[in-house]
């Protein structure tokens, strides 16, 4: 990749999740959570992921191996917030951005023009697209969290690691006279995270040490997804398993480390 | 006939029945298409065949194809009115309105295509000097405005109009400045067909569109330029003898044709050798440092047919034929090589847009396969019936071909 393609913003705190992959169960409680919190709205295309609006989305990955080496995983993907994010440079009318202390990449849903080119440059299809106008069934409109705005058709939308409670943690901390860009562990956390009944998703500041994340995201059995491309993305992955680290990359025959 | 002095002088046109019965039946077309684009507009765009993994598809390929098709406008003017060849001026009129329609065409199908169309300005207001989109947006409406600007003079050529001292003045005063314009729209469309090929090139999340380049701009900002000007030229052809079969009347000289095929064989040579060093370094660079193999760039619907398509029987076979002169001296071989042109570059913007979202870049993630449906069909088909509406109009009642008279004295 060129530097010309790079844009890389230096942040005091860096937000970013660690997945263990080998305590997913594939229960889906991350992906209920997210939706209720950010006023998703139920749609009948639910079931079909090319149609459906999800922020998170739970993969299931196999090592292809016949029975009795057969194997299984489950990995949640959340949006990577990139440390040097593929949508945002292309966005023509700075729609998304990566800009503010935390580095969580932005969706500014009143400026989308709904084109689809951070679709495009999203290999994680983080990014999905109002395809109708959101529908709430009756009475369901008073389930919806007040702090995130639903979305109009023809607008692009992604995960934000909850931003709103990043803001509402920051409210509190000031509120209390303490540092908001010091927030103590687990003071912010998103629904995903939240939700998990085995404790899969854990979240945090990953440049700071009081937080369980800095350490294990330098985990030997740490990875990233795609992490070749060059997109630095703040969310990890752990296993124990190699056949799991391995369908994090991509690799050529010719290649030294494959993921191991 | 009814409409005979509003027909160009000493020419022969259809009885304005079977003109209307032509009309008629483009006008359907075009209804058709706007129904489609009614229940877009009406219902969102859920209605059409693309999703979260096609976000760019059926339409995204048809504005990228028609603007490079179009550049003949531009090129045509540029070696019309700045390399001076006399000769094009039997064509430069058509290649004016074919690349004003191509460019009217593809905004009408983008306005459809973005899911805020009322937005569409925020290009300007809140523009990301960062994006090849942008200057994409900046480029095209502008150039749009320059071919506006070439066509009115066209217009005010009508036998009637012309009788208007204003507009006869003011026709003559547009010609005089016509090279200005000439020199802008090739500055504008030089920078656009860059960028549209750009806007994949910096796509390092797909390392099927992925290219390296020169400072900001990938190697397809470069070949995006030059496939374009390679095929434009022949298209406006294509445009002029399909016209020609429509009427039954020789309306360009077959010199022309020839030239034009002639600057169109041997800008697609440069073009297929660059493309072919860009392949070569894209396959042996790009693709392993991504950690792919070129075999998994392809699947059995995305095949290396595709590529082979493009550049062998699109690319090399008419490049060859439109540099040999006895090969391009027969008419039937000329059109075929045309057409063979225009569709390796229609071949080239398709896999740029549908195969590079189709590749699953996460080796967890499958290969989709995306089905444009009948609305996107539709709203595109109404496109091209509004171009042939307006090129029907037009080769009606202005004197587009200056050797029309002569040609079938």
């Amino acid at each position: 990749m060129s530097e010309s393609m790079q844009i890389h913003e230096h942040f005091q705190i860096k937000w970013g999740m660690v997945i263990d992959v080998d305590k997913c169960t594939g229960c889906g409680a991350c992906q209920v959570a997210c939706q209720a919190e950010n006023n998703i709205p139920p749609s009948q295309q639910s079931f079909d992921r090319l149609r459906s609006v999800h922020w998170l989305y739970v993969y299931k990955l196999e090592n292809g191996r016949p029975y009795p080496e057969s194997d299984i995983a489950y990995l949640p993907r959340p949006c990577m917030q990139c440390g040097n994010p593929s949508c945002a440079s292309v966005c023509p009318v700075i729609a998304t951005t990566k800009d503010e202390e935390g580095g969580i990449v932005s969706q500014i849903y009143p400026r989308c023009i709904g084109c689809r080119y951070c679709m495009a440059a999203c290999p994680y299809h983080s990014r999905v697209f109002n395809w109708f106008d959101p529908v709430w069934p009756k009475g369901m409109e008073k389930t919806l969290t007040p702090y995130v705005s639903v979305r109009p058709r023809g607008v692009v939308e992604k995960c934000t690691f909850c931003h709103h409670r990043f803001q509402l943690a920051k409210r509190r901390a000031r509120a209390e006279g303490r540092d908001p860009h010091h927030l103590k562990e687990d003071e912010y956390i998103p629904a995903c995270a939240e939700a998990c009944p085995t404790g899969a998703i854990a979240f945090g500041d990953l440049h700071n040490p009081e937080h369980k994340v800095h350490q294990l995201s330098r985990s030997e059995h740490a990875f990233r997804i795609l992490e070749r491309l060059g997109t630095e993305p703040q969310v990890y992955y752990l296993s124990r398993r190699p056949w799991v680290r391995r369908q994090g990359d991509n690799y050529v025959q010719k290649d030294q480390q494959r993921g191991e | 006939m009814l409409d005979e002095p509003l027909l160009p002088e000493g020419v022969q046109r259809c009885s304005p029945a079977r003109f209307l019965v032509w009309i008629t039946l483009l006008v359907a077309v075009v209804i058709w298409g706007a129904v489609a684009a009614f229940l877009i507009f009406g219902w969102g765009l859920g209605v059409t065949g693309l999703n979260n993994y096609f976000g760019f598809g059926l339409w995204i390929t048809f504005d990228l194809a028609v603007i490079a098709l179009g550049a003949g406008a531009f090129f045509s003017g540029f070696l019309k009115y700045i390399l001076g060849i006399d000769e094009l001026k039997n064509i430069i009129n058509l290649a004016v309105i074919v690349g004003f329609l191509c460019y009217s065409g593809a905004m009408m199908l983008l306005v459809l295509d973005i899911g805020q169309p009322l937005r569409a300005w925020f290009g300007y207001w809140h523009a990301n000097v960062h994006s090849m989109l942008t200057e994409v947006i900046f480029c095209i409406t502008c150039y749009l405005i320059v071919l506006t600007i070439e066509f009115i003079p066209i217009i005010l050529e009508n036998r009637q109009i012309h009788k208007i001292s204003l507009f006869r003045n003011l026709a003559h005063n547009f010609h005089i400045v016509m090279p200005l314009f000439a020199a802008v729209g090739t500055f504008l469309s030089f920078f656009h067909q860059g960028s549209l090929g750009g806007m994949y090139g910096v796509l390092f999340g797909r390392p099927f569109a992925l290219r390296e380049g020169f400072f900001i701009w990938p190697w397809t900002f470069f070949l995006f330029i030059l496939s374009a000007i390679a095929s434009g030229p022949v298209f406006t052809m294509l445009i002029s003898r399909l016209m020609e079969s429509f009427t039954r009347r020789s309306l360009v000289p077959y010199s022309t044709k020839e030239l034009l095929g002639k600057i169109s064989g041997f800008l697609l040579c440069i073009y297929l050798f660059f493309k072919f060093l860009d392949t070569w370094a894209w396959a042996t660079g790009v693709l392993p440092r991504s950690g792919f193999s070129f075999e998994e760039m392809f699947n059995q619907v995305y095949g290396q047919w595709l590529l082979w398509l493009e550049l062998g029987l699109c690319g090399v076979v008419p490049a060859i034929m439109l540099v040999v002169p006895t090969l391009r001296s027969r008419p039937g071989l000329l059109y075929a090589a045309s057409f063979l042109t225009c569709a390796g570059v229609v071949v080239n913007r398709f896999v740029f847009t549908v195969q590079t979202l189709a590749i699953p870049v996460m080796p967890f993630d499958q290969w989709y396969t995306y089905i444009p449906n009948w609305t996107e069909w539709a709203t595109s088909a109404m496109v091209v019936s509004y171009s042939a509406i307006v090129v029907s109009l037009a080769h009606r009642y202005l004197p587009l071909f200056p050797k029309e008279r002569q040609l079938n004295a």
